[in-house]
């Protein structure tokens, strides 16, 4: 119960259209520029109904949520600096998970945690049999219709490595560890069309030392553009194409993956360092570049001889005492789920929402809030599809 | 990951914190944060323990990161408590919270001795308290006690500002003063952020503040009564006991009843509250004062009801005993947070203006 609510728990702000300043986002963020952002990562997807339905549906997000008991925080509290694209929940994404579990459980929704569909097999009157295993327990309940909101598959190693190659057990997920795929999986050995890449996920780099799974937002490694990256060789790594020093924030994460053993180390001096935001683990520092590479478990003359090349450029690394961050790719999620009708339809009585739909919207990057908005907008328009069929 | 020292674990948290943000609409204590060199001893008395963070984070166990801010910071005013206390003897209390129920009770134990060796025969009506103990007794160990507190308090709220306010750029004061003591008065951070706390489990509620106000406002009306009876006393020439319908008695009544009523709501809430949010020590600071004030209040209201029977005498050796005993024991007790937290309330409003509210960025 305390890890529910998947990757919402993680999330922060949801990207909403308005044309006017609300109390909780300030300014005004049009649809067609919504329309023009989105477009950018979307590649010849979607559809222009879905993207219309998704933009338009945006702006009844936030009434719906506070409706539902979910606190937003108004722009003058706080540090962050808020954003005309995005409203951002009060307390973060568990708050609200928090607030619209509560709502569910006052209007009657049962609720089984611990819980796993093990298969989801279509019965002779239209309807869908679920085989649901909770503890040692397993059941059977049939549903007339049923909505899928088991996320993408990129907890599954499994999955990983059958779609990641080399370094797939390098990567870190910062996500659910419940966001397995293995539904999905399911279905589409039961003849469920895909969309999306399964090979094509959002990656950024994280602290090596952070948590296998759910490491969330705190272990993201934001300081590369103060410092050099170097690989367990001690050699360089650069993104190709990109001017030194430049971070494309989610361009380091494939990167990172890329490198033997899926490791890489970003070194920063005493500079760099107080000129990073604060991280959750502190760098591992050192009083020379020979010491932090013996800490590091570095060639001590490979790595001076990168930073002797790195201190060529505009920055360079100088001042005692010298930090490290050893840093992985952490998984943010996959480019690949269900392919949907705009009613969230994957089959007869048979919907989906969340981000095992959400391939069907954008299949490159991410927009900051992206995916509240989607799992909000997919999420009504799921059930509402699924009471019509009830109907 | 947990670490085995308070100091460590607090720098840990606060660490995870900074890099996270999600909860700096929450409380002052998330704004204040900078994840390098964050002064706890500041930031553990910030913290009104509203538990808003715990049910929002997403790192809380059983997140390996395990982290648990309100628990951290609960610890970490204890030891603010135990290391700004004067004299200095008195920070065992914060160690070990049942010595400073200890040192109350002594204290009442040794007062009601005294008291009863001096007493004299009892009678009734007006001056029947001053023929039971003498008014010079009783003023000398009223003033005593009260003027130990005082300092005690005084003392040990003036070293831990040293310890906050260090390194502090100037500010003007006026201003923050306002802000600061408006946040005192409304115990505003007692909102998370606006829904309420969390008094028992994942619920907003707002019983904490509600009873903390009447508590709180009940004492200012019972400190009024001894004003108002001090009044009558020396300019009127009025004795004690007053008429029912007197103002010091009026005043003693709604105060005396405000502060049971406020200390039992408390103590219900404290029963019910989640206990993993908390350091057990700050938990058994709480419960004993506020048993020792209901002790306190209900036995000068007893005092009252049965000023004109034969249980006078003994009610009224009871009564002052517990008070004498309960202000000896003030400084090391749960009472000492409100200076505290009036202070690190005061340096983040003078913070405020150092670095005045976020931008607007569109």
């Amino acid at each position: 119960m305390a890890l529910r609510g998947g990757n919402a728990r993680h999330a922060r702000n949801f990207r909403i259209a308005h044309d006017a300043p609300l109390w909780h986002t300030p300014g005004a963020y049009p649809a067609a520029e919504f329309s023009a952002e989105l477009a950018k990562i979307s590649g010849d997807r979607p559809e222009e109904t879905l993207a219309g339905a998704l933009i338009e549906e945006s702006a009844q997000v936030a009434s719906w949520l506070m409706g539902c008991g979910v606190r937003l925080q108004a722009p003058d509290r706080g540090v962050l600096p808020y954003s005309r694209r995005t409203a951002f929940l009060l307390g973060g994404g568990k708050a609200m998970i928090n607030a619209l579990y509560a709502t569910a459980a006052r209007i009657g929704v049962a609720i089984a945690y611990d819980s796993e569909v093990l298969a989801l097999t279509p019965t002779r009157d239209g309807g869908w049999e679920a085989e649901i295993a909770t503890g040692g327990a397993t059941r059977r309940l049939n549903a007339r219709a049923v909505v899928l909101a088991s996320g993408g598959p990129g907890a599954d190693p499994a999955w990983r490595r059958a779609h990641f190659g080399g370094n797939a057990d390098d990567i870190l997920i910062r996500g659910s560890s419940y966001s397995n795929g293995r539904l999905m999986q399911r279905l589409v050995e039961s003849g469920a069309q895909t969309v999306g890449d399964p090979s094509s996920c959002h990656m950024v780099a994280v602290d090596a030392r952070g948590p296998a799974v759910d490491g969330g937002i705190v272990t993201r490694i934001t300081a590369i553009p103060q410092g050099l990256v170097v690989d367990r060789h001690a050699g360089t790594v650069e993104i190709a194409g990109a001017a030194p020093g430049k971070s494309h924030y989610a361009q380091w994460g494939p990167r990172i993956a890329q490198c033997d053993g899926g490791l890489a180390f970003l070194i920063l001096d005493a500079d760099g360092v107080s000129r990073s935001l604060p991280t959750a683990l502190a760098p591992i520092a050192a009083p020379t570049l020979e010491t932090l590479a013996d800490a590091l478990a570095l060639d001590g003359a490979a790595l001076a001889s990168s930073v002797a090349a790195f201190n060529q450029g505009a920055r360079a690394i100088v001042r005692p005492p010298f930090s490290a961050f050893p840093m992985r790719a952490g998984l943010t999620f996959v480019h690949f789920g269900l392919a949907v009708d705009a009613d969230m339809r994957v089959a007869e009585n048979l919907f989906a929402a969340g981000m095992i739909a959400t391939p069907n919207f954008f299949t490159r990057f991410y927009l900051a809030g992206l995916g509240l908005t989607l799992s909000a907008v997919t999420g009504r328009r799921a059930g509402e599809a699924a009471a019509r069929a009830l109907a | 990951m947990p670490s085995p020292d308070a100091a460590g674990e607090a720098e840990r948290i606060v660490k995870i914190c900074a890099a996270c943000m999600y909860c700096d609409g929450l409380c002052p204590v998330f704004p204040a944060l900078t994840g390098r060199n964050d002064d706890i001893a500041q930031l553990a008395n910030l913290c009104h323990n509203c538990r808003a963070c715990w049910y929002a984070c997403q790192y809380a166990p059983p997140h390996p990161l395990a982290v648990n801010a309100p628990a951290t910071f609960s610890r970490a005013r204890m030891e603010t408590y135990a290391d700004h206390v004067w004299p200095r003897a008195l920070r065992h209390v914060f160690v070990r919270p049942a010595l400073g129920a200890g040192l109350m009770l002594a204290a009442t134990l040794l007062t009601f001795a005294l008291l009863t060796a001096m007493a004299g025969a009892p009678r009734s009506g007006p001056g029947a308290f001053y023929a039971l103990i003498p008014w010079g007794a009783m003023a000398t160990l009223a003033t005593a006690a009260l003027a130990w507190a005082t300092l005690s308090l005084t003392v040990s709220t003036r070293r831990y500002w040293r310890t906050i306010s260090a390194g502090l750029s100037p500010s003007p004061l006026k201003p923050a003063l306002r802000r600061a003591l408006s946040d005192i008065i409304t115990l505003r951070h007692l909102d998370g952020g606006g829904p309420g706390c969390h008094d028992s489990g994942l619920p907003f509620s707002r019983r904490r503040k509600i009873f903390h106000h009447l508590m709180a406002g009940s004492m200012v009306l019972a400190v009024a009564a001894t004003l108002a009876a001090a009044v009558f006393e020396h300019f009127l020439g009025a004795k004690p006991p007053f008429p029912l319908t007197s103002l010091p008695v009026l005043l003693g009544l709604a105060g005396g009843v405000g502060i049971v009523v406020g200390a039992a709501g408390l103590l219900a809430v404290e029963a019910r509250m989640d206990r993993d949010p908390s350091d057990p020590g700050e938990t058994r600071l709480n419960v004993s004062f506020l048993i020792a004030l209901e002790l306190v209040t209900l036995s000068g209201l007893a005092l009252l009801v049965f000023r004109e029977t034969p249980a006078m005498s003994p009610l009224l050796l009871a009564h002052l005993s517990l008070v004498i005993g309960f202000f000896v024991g003030l400084p090391a007790s749960k009472a000492i947070h409100a200076p505290f937290r009036a202070a690190a309330l005061l340096r983040a409003a003078l913070e405020r203006d150092v670095f005045p509210r976020k931008r607007i960025t569109l």
